[in-house]
């Protein structure tokens, strides 16, 4: 699944860019020395991780992106709040658990972002994606897919796996259009 | 007015810090424990550097960006890093406490 590059000393010239303008908005100068570090740092940075990257579908639907991200960011302030309060209460009242949670989602990018958001909100951390790569052959597509996660809090299963599916992968399903 | 403003944000900050490092004390497992510094920590970065952000933009000359990048940064890696410690935790089969439900849901390695 390697990606062919278009130019050889530059294989994304978008992420260049951006690591070019990161490393300038970071030192806060545009000075000729930082200028030159920048360049270098575009350069170098994705020769290494180019092959590492394997083909990711693209988001199709910008604007519901934005809407998803915003969503996303006032859970992680919601999803604070609620920890710190559960952290402060008794220990013995929090009754955790694992939960198997069955992903639609079959690409990895799409996976990964729904892990990280799934961490980042309330009472969850998501801690394995089943099944194990390593388990499988090169090529194979399993036939389901499972996202383990632990709950600080675990009241209602069901009613936690049906939340995270509507609320958080649902949008992603649309916007990766997969 | 300023003042008042990067001291609030200050203290919020201050406080959500507080409570994860109390979390990472306080819990029982080491499952638990992760809950703690992957979220409140992540809130309470962001308004100690948004309190740095709005202390540098009124006291230097320029707009100051870093601190925004800075916390772009941490809200990417803090699932990372937290997914990274508890993989290696089921890897090691580290005991949960013994309420912990659904401990059957995690499958054996490969």
């Amino acid at each position: 699944m390697r990606i062919e590059a278009k130019f050889k000393w530059l294989p994304t010239p978008l992420r260049s860019l951006l690591l070019f303008l990161v490393w300038l908005l970071l030192n806060n100068s545009v000075s000729a020395g930082h200028i030159v570090l920048a360049v270098i740092l575009a350069i170098v940075i994705p020769l290494a991780t180019s092959p590492f990257r394997t083909k990711q579908p693209l988001i199709l639907k910008p604007g519901l992106a934005l809407r998803h991200l915003m969503l996303v960011l006032y859970d992680i302030i919601t999803a604070n709040v609620q920890v710190a309060i559960l952290i402060l209460g008794p220990n013995n009242k929090l009754t955790p658990g694992f939960v198997k949670v069955p992903l639609d989602l079959t690409q990895s990018l799409p996976i990964t972002i729904l892990a990280s958001t799934v961490s980042l909100t309330p009472g969850t951390v998501s801690a394995e994606v089943y099944p194990w790569a390593e388990s499988l052959t090169e090529g194979e597509e399993p036939e389901e897919r499972f996202l383990l996660i632990h709950v600080l809090d675990l009241k209602d299963e069901q009613a936690l796996i049906n939340t995270i599916k509507q609320r958080y992968e649902a949008p992603l399903k649309e916007i990766f259009q997969c | 007015m300023t003042e008042w403003i990067i001291s609030i944000l200050l203290l919020i900050g201050g406080s959500f810090v507080l409570v994860g490092s109390i979390g990472l004390v306080k819990m029982p497992d080491f499952y638990m424990r992760l809950h703690g510094p992957t979220k409140a920590t992540t809130l309470g970065m962001a308004s100690l550097l948004t309190a740095a952000m709005v202390f540098f933009s009124t006291t230097q000359a320029g707009f100051s960006v870093k601190e925004i990048l800075i916390s772009l940064f941490l809200l990417l890696t803090a699932p990372v890093s937290g997914y990274m410690m508890i993989k290696s935790a089921i890897h090691h089969k580290l005991e949960s406490i013994e309420r912990t439900q659904g401990k059957d849901n995690i499958e054996d390695d490969v």
